[in-house]
């Protein structure tokens, strides 16, 4: 079974964080994983940086702009991936724009990531019509699972249809908004957690954009099976470096 | 076969919308009205009649005696600089602001590089009083000052992209951004044939006037309304859309698309998208763009601000790797002295932009008898420092 699916069948709230993969350094990309996990991160999106993030506000751009500069290519991802399946138990997911992919050749791409032991994509720019005609069958074959987001704006009717799309779970966007832009969550948020949880779709939903505490956490896995911490992260890797992970994590989730 | 878009929104492989989801309600709600909304007889007279008494349309076609003696050819220019602002743009904004009213939108956002479809915007939204917001990338924001000058006079809000290189690309990044945070009262109006369906699309039909007026007039002029080549610069490709738009799928008339090639194709300083691009997305569009081996997209150079865009519009990126199109690629140095060399032949000092495209003689000869209609998309009253400083005026 693929360790997302079986991550989400775990009891309690699933805490997922979002980095860069090459920041603050180029080597840190391994060492912060390693790090997350052992201070009970339960799932982790290493993001494959883009020169043009479209979806991401400053801090992703940023980051992203930051690795890219010190040499971060998408061989050089999967080489520092090597073997992370020697040590690394927890679900690994790489997050990013379409079209680094598509250079490397999409079924390049999936292969690669199986051999690897990454166990889905977030490819935010790939839409739900050209995946299923182009591009399932090769997710498929690699046991990649391919995770859509959902926004508060997102019909009813589209949700339904990619809950019948989706594997794994729903990358719920908290609001309208690009990463890192929303500090706390109002009635509004609260109305649309409470309306997806009605539509009682059946893969779980993870919360994302918008979380950056215990409490923003706990609103947002409220309804949701769980929520991804990104920006919020990355600044304080910036500002607090790689070896005082604990402190974020104890901050946001005591660890089971 | 068309060369025209089809119905899920590809011009051959090219074009679609590669866009996040919190994009996809907005490009959704225009790509199941835009057609329905442009075509209604009470949005044709409104923008008809602002094309001919805001804009000054039609525009003339003017048969360019003086450079057809010296090129031995039939040269006519379809005078786009005379519209209002300057240049081809506004036939676009103007559209677009109408559309978007009839969308119950009260905001307006857009991109801009050289500063042209800023003022083209800020122009229809003082026109409309509706609040517009234009990104421009930080370093233009420096070139282009009296570009910006004119949205603030207009009533605009300049905001700066001050992400990535600080250009074109940037300023349409933080434009789509601005997009996904404001999703329902925003109308966000491009200013060329790019991004995702339906905008290609769209801002091609609100050109199309430019071509749609070229067969009348050439059939009063000459007795056809077509002419041997349409010849038209290609930055994101708007002005080349427009005039190519209704001879896209009539063999007899030849398409000349002509890029930036800046310092040369081979010198890392270049804007020949189709010659140094691969398929890729930008943008929201499948198309040809500049990019790393690793899929990074790459900042593009030219001398002229409003043709450094890394990417093509679909279309056109089709009509390269179709063969329909004809792909020339002009450096700074031949388009600036073609700039020259039309101002003193014709009394006309065009956009650098434009000039490039008058710059294809050393490249190609024509026939005594053809007739070769080149949009003439801007003027180069904006270009004058970049003339001055280049030819030490």
């Amino acid at each position: 079974m693929n360790r997302i699916t079986k991550k989400l069948r775990e009891d309690g709230k699933l805490l997922s964080i979002y980095f860069t993969a090459g920041y603050p350094e180029l080597e840190d990309t391994v060492p912060i994983i390693k790090a997350l996990e052992r201070n009970g991160v339960d799932m982790i999106e290493i993001g494959l940086p883009f020169s043009d993030p479209l979806a991401d506000g400053p801090t992703i751009q940023e980051s992203s702009t930051a690795a890219l500069r010190k040499g971060m290519s998408t061989e050089l991802l999967f080489e520092q991936l090597e073997g992370i399946r020697d040590s690394v138990k927890i679900p690994l997911i790489i997050m990013g724009y379409f079209n680094p992919v598509l250079q490397y050749g999409v079924e390049a791409f999936c292969s690669r990531c199986a051999d690897i032991g990454i166990d889905g994509l977030i490819l935010p720019d790939l839409p739900l019509d050209v995946y299923q005609e182009e591009y399932e069958a090769i997710f498929k074959k690699y046991g990649l699972q391919n995770m859509f987001l959902i926004t508060p704006q997102t019909s009813d009717e589209r949700i339904q249809q990619i809950d019948e799309a989706s594997e794994g779970f729903i990358y719920m966007v908290s609001s309208a908004s690009t990463t890192g832009a929303q500090t706390g969550f109002g009635t509004e948020q609260q109305q649309y957690f409470e309306r997806i949880a009605r539509m009682q779709l059946e893969h779980p939903q993870i919360v994302g954009f918008g979380i950056s505490n215990a409490e923003t956490f706990e609103q947002a896995t409220r309804k949701a099976k769980g929520a991804i911490i990104g920006s919020a992260f990355i600044k304080f890797l910036t500002k607090e470096g790689k070896e005082h992970i604990d402190q974020f994590i104890k901050s946001i989730k005591i660890p089971v | 076969m068309s060369y025209n878009v089809n119905e899920k929104g590809y011009y051959g492989q090219f074009g679609g919308a590669f866009i996040p989801e919190m994009l996809y309600p907005n490009t959704d709600e225009l790509r199941r009205q835009y057609i329905e909304i442009m075509e209604a007889a009470d949005f044709q007279q409104e923008f008809r009649q602002l094309l001919r008494d805001y804009v000054g349309r039609p525009t003339p076609l003017y048969f360019a005696e003086r450079l057809s003696e010296t090129f031995k050819t039939k040269i006519y220019l379809k005078r786009e600089d005379l519209c209002h602002t300057g240049a081809h743009k506004v036939n676009n904004t103007i559209g677009q602001i109408l559309l978007a009213k009839r969308l119950g939108k009260n905001r307006i956002i857009a991109e801009t590089g050289a500063g042209q479809h800023g003022v083209a915007t800020a122009t229809v939204c003082a026109l409309m009083g509706i609040e517009c917001v234009v990104y421009m990338g930080e370093v233009d924001i420096a070139r282009q000052a009296p570009n910006v000058a004119r949205m603030k006079m207009l009533g605009a809000t300049v905001k700066p992209a001050t992400s990535g290189s600080r250009t074109l690309k940037d300023a349409t990044n933080e434009a789509i951004r601005d997009w996904i945070n404001n999703p329902v009262d925003t109308h966000y109006i491009i200013g060329s044939v790019v991004g995702p369906h339906p905008y290609p699309d769209m801002v091609a039909r609100f050109q199309s006037v430019i071509s749609e007026e070229v067969q009348q007039q050439l059939l009063e002029k000459e007795g056809t309304p077509n002419p041997d080549y349409v010849v038209a610069c290609v930055g994101g490709g708007s002005n080349a859309a427009g005039l190519y738009y209704h001879y896209l799928d009539n063999p007899e008339v030849g398409i000349i698309a002509v890029e930036a090639a800046g310092k040369g194709i081979h010198t890392g300083e270049s804007a020949a998208t189709s010659a140094l691009g691969k398929v890729g997305i930008i943008h929201g569009s499948k198309t040809l763009l500049m990019q790393t081996p690793d899929g990074q997209i790459t900042e593009p150079y030219s001398i002229s601000a409003g043709l450094d865009y890394p990417g093509v519009g679909p279309m056109h990126a089709n009509l390269y790797a179709s063969g329909r199109g004809e792909f020339i690629s002009i450096t700074d140095k031949e388009a600036m002295e073609a700039g020259l060399l039309v101002s003193k032949l014709e009394g006309i000092i065009p956009a650098i932009e434009t000039s490039h495209a008058f710059a294809i003689f050393d490249h190609r000869s024509f026939k005594p008898d053809d007739i070769v209609v080149f949009n003439l998309s801007g003027r180069g009253d904006k270009d004058l420092q970049t003339y001055i400083d280049y030819f030490k005026l």
